[in-house]
């Protein structure tokens, strides 16, 4: 095997072409680190590295370079999540060298939630840089240790860079062309936003593999699990970059109010199987909110245990 | 142009009331456009805070009066009179008038009439666009003329978020996304190639990130 760029558990599992499995795990509203030990041990052993959200909705929580040192200290693997939406290109800089000498070794670079989402709309939304010359920023410090500034680091961070996609915004065409200069910006793996329309997402995945893409990064299909018709519609309506067929509410209605967290979870199952069979696809990445109880179960139904060992 | 929003009559009686000889100072350029500072709506604030002194029992005497541009000394000279009446000035110019006539008179209290909003242009009548951000670098020539920094929510420079849909921006939807305005454009001219090419990152210290700023245009240093 060729020499990894960061080692990480997750690119060892990618590289060696097994369908990877990651999961995702919202910190707390809180300094209580207990939270995050506890949703930690659900995922341990179940996902192959767990992304650690950054104030998501733009509203406050524990840090997410915090919160990934609790989950490792749990066992598992974190992807630190940074959102250009908070920090400048000193903090972001300071942050990543700080992340990985405690020995983290992934990260999702995102643009954020726009702060008037959250629970401090009257904040000032800092935008210095964006997700993907974030991107371009954190493999320029892996792979020619500079900052941004030009100046030599003292000690690497090797990290296993990862960016989000949106299949579903409209135009189709242009989303493409965001992967491919997201690609070229040198992202190693992609996490899709939550896919509900599989058509849509089917057409985006084709011209990804028309165009080379998907041999150029790994990418994981977003997957959230269904808790309610309420969260169905909410996602439909309410979130930026969300694209919510009407079946899919139709198909949780009709599954009888009891059953609707059943039905959502083998809607789910069946989307991970078809998943695996879709060309182009590298793992799935698991954003079950606030249900890190319900992972394994869901891993288990999916037949993604148990999970592959790469040394 | 700067486009600017009368402040609430409220807030503007709490700042004045305690004065004696009021006058209320319209700016007759930018704002003037935008209906809100111009030396006919100085009379109108004047006559509402005539009203409201009335209504409170308040000795207040209020002038109206107003020039072209309060913030440049030449167009001063028809308005000293009035200022030298004054116990205090309500200036209904941009915060840059505001502050220059408190250069010009250093201890005479000067108030702001307005909350300066942003730098746009008249869409049509009555309707004003924030357009540029006075960054002090400009990236127009390589965004199709669209900018990302006035205009994106996010200021982003590569290509539009996650959260932008049927070109509206997430934030708002009857907002355009710019992202969506500069594709549509580089598109048009034939220059698709220029999006795909990674934006460099942008030096902020020519906007207010690097302190504030000042020109110096030599040849005409007197």
């Amino acid at each position: 095997m060729a020499e990894y760029k960061s080692g990480s558990n997750l690119e060892k599992i990618l590289a060696a072409g097994a369908f990877a499995f990651t999961g995702e795990l919202g910190p707390p509203r809180g300094a209580d680190g207990d939270v995050v030990r506890k949703k930690a041990r659900h995922l341990s052993g179940v996902v192959d590295a767990v992304n650690i959200t950054d104030n998501q909705t733009a509203v406050v929580r524990m840090s997410s370079w915090a919160a990934s040192l609790i989950a490792a200290s749990e066992g598992l693997e974190p992807v630190y999540q940074m959102v250009c939406r908070d920090r400048n290109r000193l903090a972001m800089q300071a942050d990543v060298c700080g992340a990985a000498a405690l020995g983290i070794t992934n990260m999702l670079c995102l643009s954020g939630d726009h702060q008037r989402f959250g629970d401090h709309p009257g904040a000032k939304g800092v935008f210095d840089i964006d997700s993907m010359q974030l991107v371009r920023m954190v493999k320029t410090m892996r792979d020619e240790g500079r900052f941004l500034s030009g100046g030599e680091m003292n000690g690497r961070p090797k990290m296993f860079i990862g960016a989000a996609a949106n299949p579903f915004a409209e135009p189709l065409a242009w989303r493409v062309h965001r992967l491919a200069k997201k690609i070229a910006a040198g992202v190693d793996f992609i996490q899709t936003q939550s896919i509900y329309n599989m058509e849509r997402f089917a057409e985006w995945l084709r011209r990804a593999n028309d165009m080379g893409l998907t041999e150029k990064t790994y990418i994981l299909a977003g997957v959230t699990p269904m808790k309610s018709v309420a969260m169905a519609k909410y996602l439909q309506s309410r979130v930026p970059g969300m694209d919510v067929p009407d079946e899919v509410i139709k198909r949780l209605r009709s599954a009888g109010r009891k059953n609707v967290a059943e039905e959502g979870i083998r809607m789910a199952c069946e989307q991970i199987e078809r998943f695996k069979e879709m060309k182009g696809v590298a793992g799935v990445h698991l954003m079950a909110i606030e249900w890190e109880h319900r992972v394994p179960e869901i891993a288990q139904r999916a037949g993604l245990l148990p999970r592959p060992r790469v040394d | 142009m700067i486009v600017g929003r009368q402040k609430p009559l409220e807030e503007i009686w709490d700042l004045v009331s305690v004065y004696g000889k009021v006058l209320v100072f319209g700016c007759n350029t930018c704002v003037a456009v935008c209906h809100q500072g111009g030396n006919k709506e100085a009379e109108l604030v004047a006559s509402m805070l005539r009203t409201r002194a009335t209504t409170e029992g308040a000795s207040m005497e209020v002038r109206s009066g107003g020039i072209e541009r309060q913030c440049e000394h030449e167009f001063f000279a028809s308005a000293e009179a009035d200022i030298e009446w004054a116990d205090a000035v309500l200036s209904l110019a941009c915060g840059v008038g505001v502050q220059f006539l408190v250069k010009r008179y250093p201890v005479l209290p000067v108030y702001p009439g307005l909350d300066t909003c942003f730098l746009g242009d008249v869409e049509k009548a009555g309707v004003f666009t924030e357009s540029c951000q006075a960054c002090g670098k400009c990236i127009l020539g390589l965004t199709g003329g669209i900018c990302p920094v006035a205009r994106c929510a996010k200021r982003l420079f590569n290509g539009p978020c996650g959260g932008s849909n049927r070109g509206s921006c997430e934030i708002n939807k009857e907002l355009p996304c710019a992202w969506h305005l500069i594709v549509d454009r580089l598109d048009a001219l034939g220059r698709l190639d220029d999006y795909e090419k990674l934006a460099s990152i942008k030096d902020w210290s020519t906007e207010r990130a690097g302190g504030p700023r000042k020109l110096v245009n030599e040849e005409f240093v007197a």
